[in-house]
C-alpha cells in the first residue's frame, strides 16, 4: 500500500494538571477530576497537528480522532474537528472503566483493526499519568513498526516516512514503512488554532449518548440533517474483545502506595553576579542532570 | 491562557445587545443561506451562539499570539527590502495565525468565502486586535477595503479579490498625497486610460499609506484631465502581483511601528476601475472612510482598554507607604476616570457600529428588491445616526485613548516612563489615533452639523424617554440639565453665527464636545440599568465627568462675544 488514506490520532481527555490547585488531590490520594478542568492532553495537540499537516501532503488523506473515555470526552473530538480532523471514534462504557495503560492499548488496538489506520499518530505521554507506554503498546499489538519522539514527518515516499525524532542527545532522522505508530514530542509545532467555518459546523456534533440525553436539542436536530456530525461512539461489544482483557480485569498494575511530596528546599545558596559563580552552578546542575 | 473576549465583561454584554436579532434577520436575509453552507446559521440563536464562539477564538489569538509578539513587532518594524515592505516576524505569524482560525474576510458574503458576520462583530476583533497590538489592527483591518469593493465593484471584481481576502490577501487605501491631506479634493495621481494595452495606468506619488505594500489596493486617482477638485477622481483596484508600484521608503515613526507607512511611487502601473468615474471621492471614498473611522474607533478603544488594564495592574502591584498605590485617593480616582472612559466610549463604539451595520444592510437589500416603505424610512433614520455617530465616536474614542495611555504612565510613576512597561508603547501607539482618518478637528468638522440640524438632540431625546433604575435618577437629572446648556448653547452660537461669521466654527468643538458627553452619559445609565455590577459606578462617574465638561463648556459659550471670533483668529 502506497497510499495514506486514514490517519488516526489516538488522542485523552486529562484533568489539567497545570492548575493544581490545594483540592487537586483527594483524601485518598487521588486525582480529583472534579477539581481540574477537563483539557485535551497537550501532546496530544502536538499529534493532531502533525496528523491535519500530513493529511494536507496526502491528496484524499482524511484525519480521525479516537479516544477512551466517558460521555464528556466527546468535548476532545469536538475541538480536534474544530481544528481540522474529519471525524472521531469514543469508546465508551464501564467495561472500560478503571483501565491501566495495557487495557487501554489492548482496547484501542481493537478498535484500530476495526477502523483500520494506514498511520496511527499519539501524544508521546498524557499528563496524568506521564507514562509514555500507551502509544508504544499499540504498536506492538498491531504489530506495527513505532516512531517515537517525533516532532515532524520529513518526507514521504513509496511506503515510506521519513520521520524527525526528538532524543536525549540531539536529533535522529529516521525512514520506517507504513501502516505505523507515531508518537509525538511536545517539541513538535504546536496546534493549529480552531478553524471559525468548522467551529460553527461542529459545533453540533454530538455522539450517541450525548444526543440520548437530548433529543431535542438543536444539536441534535442539526446531527439528523447532517449525519457527518455523529461522532462515532463504540461500546465493547462493537469492537470484539477478548473481555478479560479490558478495564480494571485487564489491568495488572497495582498501586502499592501513594505518596505525597512536597517539595521544601531547606537550603539556599546565595550566589554574586560573577562569571565564575555562574559557572560553578551550571556545572552542578549540569553534573546533578537538572540541567544538560 | 488570556482571552480577550473571556476576560472582558462589557465587551460581551455589547455582543448582547437587543438589536443583534434585528440586525441578524437583515445580516442573513431570513437566513436563506441556511442550507446552503455549513457554517451559515439555522436562526438567531445559532447565530448568536456562534457569534459567541468565533469571538472566543478571536480573544485567544488576540490575547496568546498577538500579545506575546508587541514588543517585538514594535521594536523590529517592518523591513524596507527592494523596493517592497517586509513585516516584523511576529505581523507575519500574527497573519498567520489570524488566517488559520478562519478570520479572513469576517463581514464578507459567504459567497466570496466569508463569514458573513455583522459588523459589531469585526469591530469587536479590531478592537481586541488593538488592545494586543495596535499596530496591527491597521494592517488587518485594512480588510475593510474588501467591504468597500463588496459595496462598488462589480461581480467580477468581487469575485477575484474579495476571495483573495478570505484567503489572506492584506489591504491597504492610497489615498493622501504630499499635496493632498485632510484636502483629498486636491489628491494628483493620475489614470490614464491605456488604449493599446485596454487598462487604465497610474502614475503619481502616494505618501503616509499605511501598508502601502498589502497585496490589493484601493488608490483614488485623477482620471478627468484638466479638473483639480473632487470631482474629477475615480477609484482603483490594483494588485501588487501587477507590478509598477515601488514603496520609495517606509516612515519612521513614533507609534504604531509594526505598522508600515508607506510612500509609494507609481509607474504606469496598470489598475481597474471601481464603479463609475469620478465618483471615486464623492461617494466610494466617503464610505471608505467612514468605516476607517470606525475602525480606527474600534483601535482607540482597545487601546483604552490596554492603558485601563496595565495602569489597574501596577496600581495594584506596586506599594509605597505599606501599601498598594492604588488604594491612594489620587491613583484611584485617575484609575476610575480611566475606566469610565473606556466604557463610554465603548458604548458608543458598538451603538454606532449597530447604525451603521442596520443602514448597511438595508441599502444591501435594497440592490436586491425594493425596499417597503417602512424598510425605506428605517434606513434613513439609521443613515442619519451613523453619519452623524460615525465622527463623535472617532473624536472622543481616539481622545480618550490618548487621555488613558497618558493617565497609565501617569500611575506608573518614573517606571512608566522607562521602556521597561508596556505603557510606554501604548502611549507612542495612541498618539496617531486622533490625526489619522480625520484629525479631532476635522471630526468636529463632520459632526456639527448634526447638533444644529437636531439630529444628536433627537437621539438624547429618545434615550431620555427611556426607563432607567431608579438608583440613577440623580444621573438623568443631571444629563437633562446638560441638555438643557446644550440647547442654550445652541441657540446662542446659530443666534450670534447670524452676525458674525466664523462664530459656529469657533464653539463647533465645545457643541460637539458637550453632546458626547450627554450621549455617552445616556448610554452608560442605559446599561447600569440592565447591568449594575458592571456599570452602575462608571455610568455615575461619567455622568459627573461630563457636568463638568458641559458646564465648562456652557461658561465658554455663554460668556463669548462677537469680538471672541476676532481675538482667537491668527491668520
Amino acid at each position: 500500500m502506497n497510499t495514506i488514506q486514514r490517519i488516526v490520532v489516538l488522542a485523552k481527555q486529562v484533568p489539567d494538571t497545570r492548575q493544581v490547585g490545594k483540592d487537586a488531590m483527594t483524601a485518598e490520594g487521588t486525582v480529583n477530576r472534579a477539581a481540574l478542568p477537563a483539557i485535551f492532553n497537550p501532546e496530544d495537540l502536538h499529534a493532531l497537528e502533525l496528523a491535519l499537516t500530513l493529511k494536507e501532503r496526502c491528496a484524499g488523506a482524511s484525519v480521525y480522532l479516537l479516544t477512551m473515555g466517558p460521555q464528556r470526552a466527546a468535548d476532545i473530538i469536538r475541538e480536534a474537528m474544530y481544528r481540522g480532523a474529519d471525524g472521531g471514534y469514543l469508546l465508551s462504557g464501564r467495561e472500560f472503566a478503571g483501565s491501566d495503560t495495557l487495557a487501554t492499548s489492548y482496547a484501542l488496538a481493537c478498535a484500530l483493526r476495526k477502523i483500520g489506520a494506514d498511520v496511527i499518530v499519539a501524544g508521546r505521554q498524557a499528563i496524568d499519568g506521564d507514562t509514555a507506554q500507551v502509544g508504544p503498546q499499540v504498536a506492538e499489538k498491531l504489530g506495527l513498526p513505532q516512531v517515537t519522539y517525533a516532532e515532524e514527518v520529513v518526507n514521504i515516499e513509496q511506503g515510506y516516512l521519513t520521520i524527525r525524532r526528538r532524543i536525549a542527545e540531539g536529533i535522529e532522522v529516521v525512514k520506517a514503512p507504513f501502516p505505523l505508530v507515531i508518537t509525538v514530542n511536545g517539541s513538535a509545532p504546536a496546534c493549529r488554532p480552531r478553524h471559525a467555518k468548522r467551529l460553527m459546523y461542529y459545533k453540533s456534533a454530538r455522539c450517541r449518548s450525548e444526543l440520548h440525553a437530548a433529543p431535542a436539542s438543536f444539536a441534535a436536530q442539526r446531527v439528523a440533517a447532517k449525519p457527518e456530525l455523529e461522532i462515532i461512539e463504540w461500546t465493547a461489544a462493537n469492537i470484539q474483545p477478548d473481555a478479560a482483557q479490558l478495564g480494571l480485569q485487564g489491568s495488572p498494575t497495582k498501586v502499592k502506595r501513594i505518596e505525597n511530596v512536597v517539595f521544601q528546599a531547606k537550603e539556599a545558596k546565595c550566589l554574586t553576579a560573577a562569571d565564575e559563580e555562574l559557572e560553578g552552578l551550571i556545572q552542578e546542575l549540569m553534573a546533578a542532570h537538572t540541567i544538560g | 491562557m488570556a482571552n480577550f473576549f473571556l476576560d472582558n465583561k462589557d465587551l460581551q454584554l455589547q455582543l448582547e445587545h437587543p438589536l443583534m436579532p434585528h440586525i441578524i434577520a437583515l445580516r442573513e436575509r431570513n437566513f436563506a443561506e441556511r442550507d446552503a453552507y455549513n457554517h451559515a446559521p439555522q436562526d438567531v440563536e445559532d447565530a448568536m451562539n456562534s457569534y459567541r464562539l468565533v469571538m472566543e477564538l478571536a480573544g485567544e489569538v488576540c490575547g496568546e499570539t498577538l500579545a506575546a509578539h508587541a514588543e517585538s513587532v514594535d521594536h523590529e518594524g517592518p523591513h524596507h527590502v527592494g523596493d517592497h515592505v517586509e513585516y516584523a516576524a511576529g505581523t507575519v505569524a500574527n497573519l498567520h495565525a489570524f488566517h488559520a482560525a478562519g478570520l479572513d474576510g469576517m463581514s464578507l458574503p459567504r459567497k466570496y468565502d466569508g463569514l458573513n458576520f455583522p459588523l459589531v462583530t469585526f469591530v469587536m476583533v479590531n478592537e481586541m486586535i488593538a488592545r494586543a497590538d495596535a499596530g496591527f489592527q491597521n494592517v488587518w483591518g485594512l480588510q475593510d477595503c474588501a467591504e468597500t469593493l463588496n459595496e462598488f465593484g462589480s461581480e467580477e471584481q468581487k469575485e477575484r479579490f474579495l476571495k483573495r481576502t478570505a484567503e489572506g490577501a492584506t489591504w491597504s487605501m492610497a489615498l493622501t498625497e504630499p499635496d493632498a491631506g485632510s484636502d483629498l479634493g486636491a489628491v494628483m495621481l493620475k489614470a490614464t486610460w491605456n488604449e493599446e494595452r485596454g487598462q487604465w495606468l497610474l502614475n503619481g506619488v502616494k505618501r503616509f499609506i499605511t501598508n502601502g505594500d498589502g497585496d490589493l489596493s484601493l488608490v483614488l486617482a485623477r482620471t478627468e484631465e484638466g479638473t483639480s477638485d473632487a470631482r474629477g477622481l475615480s477609484m482603483f483596484v490594483y494588485d501588487k502581483a501587477w507590478g509598477g508600484v515601488k514603496v520609495r521608503r517606509i516612515e519612521n515613526k513614533l507609534g504604531i511601528k509594526g505598522s508600515p507607512t508607506c510612500e509609494l511611487v507609481f509607474s504606469d502601473a496598470p489598475a481597474e476601475l471601481v464603479g463609475d468615474r469620478r465618483m471615486g471621492l464623492i461617494k466610494y471614498v466617503m464610505s471608505l472612510m467612514n468605516a476607517a473611522r470606525l475602525g480606527i474607533s474600534a483601535q482607540s478603544v482597545g487601546t483604552c482598554e490596554a492603558a485601563l488594564r496595565e495602569a489597574e495592574k501596577y496600581a495594584l502591584e506596586r506599594r509605597q507607604f505599606g501599601k498598594p498605590i492604588a488604594s491612594f485617593m489620587a491613583v484611584s480616582e485617575l484609575l476610575a476616570q480611566m475606566k469610565a472612559k473606556t466604557q463610554g466610549a465603548r458604548a458608543l463604539l458598538y451603538e454606532t457600529a449597530r447604525f451603521v451595520e442596520i443602514y448597511k444592510q438595508l441599502a444591501a437589500v435594497a440592490k436586491e428588491r425594493a425596499l417597503e416603505s417602512e424598510e425605506r424610512q428605517e434606513m434613513k433614520f439609521y443613515n442619519r445616526l451613523a453619519d452623524g455617530f460615525t465622527p463623535l465616536v472617532k473624536l472622543f474614542s481616539s481622545e480618550y485613548a490618548n487621555q488613558t495611555a497618558y493617565d497609565a504612565i501617569q500611575v506608573h510613576g518614573g517606571s512608566g516612563f522607562m521602556k521597561d512597561y508596556p505603557c510606554e508603547r501604548i502611549y507612542r501607539d495612541a498618539r496617531i489615533m486622533s490625526i489619522y482618518e480625520g484629525t479631532s478637528q476635522l471630526q468636529v468638522v463632520a459632526a456639527i452639523n448634526g447638533v444644529t440640524k437636531g439630529i444628536f438632540l433627537e437621539q438624547i431625546e429618545r434615550y431620555a424617554a427611556e426607563a432607567y433604575a431608579p438608583a440613577l435618577s440623580n444621573e438623568v437629572g443631571m444629563l437633562q440639565h446638560m441638555t438643557e446648556q446644550v440647547r442654550q448653547m445652541v441657540a446662542r452660537v446659530e443666534q450670534l453665527d447670524k452676525e458674525v461669521a466664523g462664530f459656529k466654527e469657533f464653539h463647533a468643538r465645545r457643541l460637539v464636545e458637550s453632546i458626547g458627553h450627554i450621549l455617552m452619559g445616556y448610554l452608560l445609565l442605559r446599561e447600569a440599568t440592565q447591568h449594575p455590577e458592571e456599570y452602575l459606578a462608571s455610568a455615575r462617574i461619567f455622568c459627573r465627568m461630563g457636568a463638568g465638561k458641559v458646564a465648562e463648556a456652557y461658561t465658554v459659550v455663554t460668556t463669548s462675544d462677537e469680538e471672541d471670533v476676532a481675538l482667537y483668529r491668527r491668520a
